[in-house]
């Protein structure tokens, strides 16, 4: 018995031995991601970098709706399971000031980053705070928000002339959001199952914020002063008054049912001949021109978020940045690899595989413009984005946005006026529980 | 007695043959259960309670600050977070009502000679059997105002049983009274076979009418085991999360544990998020409490 038990330490020993031998030969990356198109084109690439460099770096996702929560609870509990993760633009107050994420300013300041990639993608991925010349994070997938339409719809003979008499102008992509809101309503046809708009409404994490955001921004409104928090007088103000009671008239021209929705739903009302026009962003769009999964692929256009009745154009920013995890065990290695992702060949061959580069000089050229039928309207957008806030209580300040909004544009409760205002008081409280104001 | 019992051993038994006590047999069952339990039951309870005074942040390195009441005073002077326990105290009623009438219900059509009632019993048992999670996911299907199979089978068009904030409780209600009916419909049907039949014969003989058959000694033997389907259900109905979730957002279905799950764990107020907890915690414990008195009283009788 006692010689059975030895030589099956000494074999389970040998076992160890062995494995944990491979293991130190063999360099392992992980970057962790959301489970989303953009994921799987990273993993595409970064096999590149295994064939050139041996290391293997893995891309390891998980659905949209827990990546903040499941992000978080291993950064709180200082794991090394990722090496690296590609946040979302609103984590990074929260991550650099809890030190979950390595400071790049030296590698972003050695490589001329700021140069180099698109102006809004440094503002809003990688500096925090404001303005302060620290980064944490090198754009990796820049996003916006865009529009896909019906373009068979849109230039039937028939439709046009009953638009035009009925509006008195052509029926065309919309030139500004009141376009929006007539080509919307004239879709409107619950009897035959045709409807005008699709638009973000899921209230679980930002979905709705972001299509709130798109009508704000456009109509010249902001969310409140970053530098200061003052909010007062900023989210309650008349433009964002008209901004969100247009969100809510777009509400009432979309399909039933449509009060959960975000990416797929929106994508759907697309594929299934629903909505006329739908709110979603880039990183989406590449399914739209994909016959395999768009019986429609053909007749769908794409234009970007409309300006508002003062011309002003803005549409809610997507994207993400990659960061270092303060905690992997692997920091050099990770650092190396970024070396690599920042080369201009590496951001070309990014943008060829489906990933939104932030790279201004791959954005610039014309194969990246003309490659896709939604590249320039994605180029055009990047360079008038604005974000929500990315203070580490940020995801306080997306609830109390989402307690307050969602009830007025889905269940007719309250007036926009008297939504914003207490809003306008929430993020009042919360920044002084936080001392971000007195 | 008892002490006898622990302290002596059958010198025959193989526990002697291989010299260990009773006590010792005892101690090896009992007291990994209670370390377990303490490690992880007592200990997090006790813990988190400490936090719930303080202002800590799990996503903060920041040390956590003593505030005293603050949490508990604040949570329960938030209007948000009353109507989310109304929204709770409406879904407990409706659901475990709707539970109770068709689990009953259905026991009673089944507490019968019928033939393959074995067979039917197993299927009538299957939702319960399911993961709350794939049942919110089809059902979301079935409730789809353009798709649904809900709609098309009643023949109400486009209703939108999630979308309307009017109606969307009562539809993850309804998924609950499906999913868990067969579990009170269990307990029934045990309660129920266990009545004696010469109670029934006696009734009978009187010329007692069903009603009051049913009134009179159905209802009152059956009681206990009922107020027990009850208990069980009120408590899962309270803590309820994963249908809620998964099936809409709407704010009148945000019940409690929806928004203490979004105060931990999205917003990471982990010092205000364990008051809450407590706060359910408390709330718990007293309709339990007045559940198991009333089942005493019912006992009693």
């Amino acid at each position: 018995m006692r010689k059975t038990m030895t030589s099956m330490l000494a074999g389970i020993g040998l076992v160890l031995a062995c494995g944990t031998s491979v293991y130190a030969q063999d360099k392992e990356l992980t970057i962790f991601w959301a489970e989303w198109d953009p994921a799987n084109y990273l993993q595409e690439l970064v096999n590149l970098y295994e064939a050139e460099t041996g290391v293997k770096v893995t891309v390891e996702t998980t659905p949209w709706s827990d990546f903040q929560t499941k992000a978080f609870t291993e950064f709180n509990a200082k794991g090394s399971a990722y090496d690296m993760v590609v946040g979302d633009s609103q984590w990074i107050g929260a991550a650099s000031e809890a030190g979950h994420y390595v400071d790049l300013t030296d590698f972003f300041n050695k490589n001329n980053l700021k140069e180099v990639m698109a102006p809004a993608t440094v503002k809003y991925y990688a500096e925090y705070p404001s303005d302060s010349g620290k980064y944490w994070s090198i754009p990796a997938e820049g996003d916006a928000v865009g529009w896909s339409y019906r373009k068979d719809w849109f230039e039937d003979p028939k439709e046009k002339e009953a638009f035009k008499a009925k509006y008195g102008y052509d029926l065309d992509v919309p030139k500004d959001f009141k376009a929006l809101r007539d080509i919307a309503e004239f879709f409107y046809r619950p009897d035959e199952k045709r409807y005008g708009v699709a638009i973000y409404t899921d209230n679980s994490y930002d979905a709705l914020v972001m299509g709130v955001e798109n009508a704000i921004f456009s109509f010249g409104g902001e969310l409140g002063d970053y530098a200061s928090y003052k909010v007062d007088g900023i989210i309650n103000s008349e433009q964002n008054v008209k901004a969100l009671e247009a969100y809510k008239e777009l509400y009432s021209f979309t399909p039933p049912g449509w009060a959960k929705s975000f990416f797929i739903e929106d994508n759907q009302a697309i594929t299934e001949n629903l909505a006329a026009m739908s709110m979603n962003y880039f990183a989406f769009f590449p399914a739209l021109i994909n016959e395999a999964s768009n019986p429609n692929a053909k007749v769908t256009g794409f234009f970007a978020n409309p300006p508002g009745p003062n011309g002003d154009q803005f549409a809610a920013l997507g994207g993400q940045g990659i960061s270092v995890i303060s905690y992997s065990n692997n920091k050099e290695e990770a650092m190396k690899f970024l070396e690599w992702f920042i080369k201009e060949d590496t951001q070309k061959k990014w943008a060829e595989l489906g990933g939104y580069t932030a790279s201004a000089k791959v954005l610039e050229s014309p194969e990246f413009q003309n490659a896709t039928p939604y590249n320039k309207a994605f180029y055009e957008t990047m360079f008038k984005v604005k974000d929500f806030w990315a203070t580490p209580e940020y995801a306080e300040l997306l609830i109390q946005m989402n307690q307050r909004v969602y009830p007025y544009i889905t269940g007719n409760q309250g007036t926009a006026k008297e939504v914003l205002d207490s809003l306008a008081a929430d993020w009042n409280a919360t920044f002084k529980k936080y001392n971000r104001v007195k | 007695m008892a002490t006898a019992v622990m302290t002596t051993l059958d010198p025959n038994s193989r526990s002697a043959a291989r010299g260990m006590s009773d006590l010792t047999i005892r101690n090896l069952f009992i007291i990994p259960t209670i370390v377990f339990l303490i490690v992880f039951n007592i200990f997090p309870l006790i813990y988190s309670l400490g936090y719930s005074f303080t202002d800590f942040r799990a996503s903060s390195p920041a040390a956590a600050n003593f505030v005293g009441l603050q949490n508990y005073r604040e949570l329960l002077n938030d209007p948000f977070i009353w109507s989310n326990f109304a929204i709770t105290a409406k879904y407990v009623i409706v659901s475990v009502v709707g539970q109770v009438i068709v689990g009953f219900g259905v026991a009673l059509l089944l507490n019968r000679d019928i033939p393959l009632k074995g067979l039917l019993t197993t299927l009538l048992l299957l939702p319960m059997m399911l993961s709350m999670a794939v049942v919110g996911l089809f059902w979301k299907l079935l409730y789809d105002p353009s798709f649904g199979i809900i709609n098309y089978t009643l023949g109400l068009g486009s209703f939108e049983w999630l979308s309307n904030p009017d109606m969307a409780l009562y539809a993850v209600a309804i998924t609950d009274i499906w999913m868990w009916s067969p579990f009170v419909m269990l307990l029934s049907l045990a309660g129920l076979s266990a009545v004696p039949k010469h109670l029934y014969e006696a009734a009978a003989i009187d010329r007692a009418g069903s009603f009051y058959t049913f009134f009179r000694i159905t209802l009152p033997l059956v009681a206990p085991i009922l107020m027990i389907a009850v208990i069980f259900r009120t408590m899962e109905a309270f803590k309820t999360f994963d249908l809620a979730y998964i099936l809409t957002s709407q704010p009148t279905t945000e019940v409690i544990s929806i928004r203490l799950y979004k105060m931990a764990f999205q917003e990471w107020q982990t010092g205000r998020s364990c008051a809450l907890a407590y706060i359910v915690l408390i709330m718990i414990l007293a309709i339990t409490n007045i559940y198991v008195k009333y089942l005493n009283k019912v006992k009693e009788r």
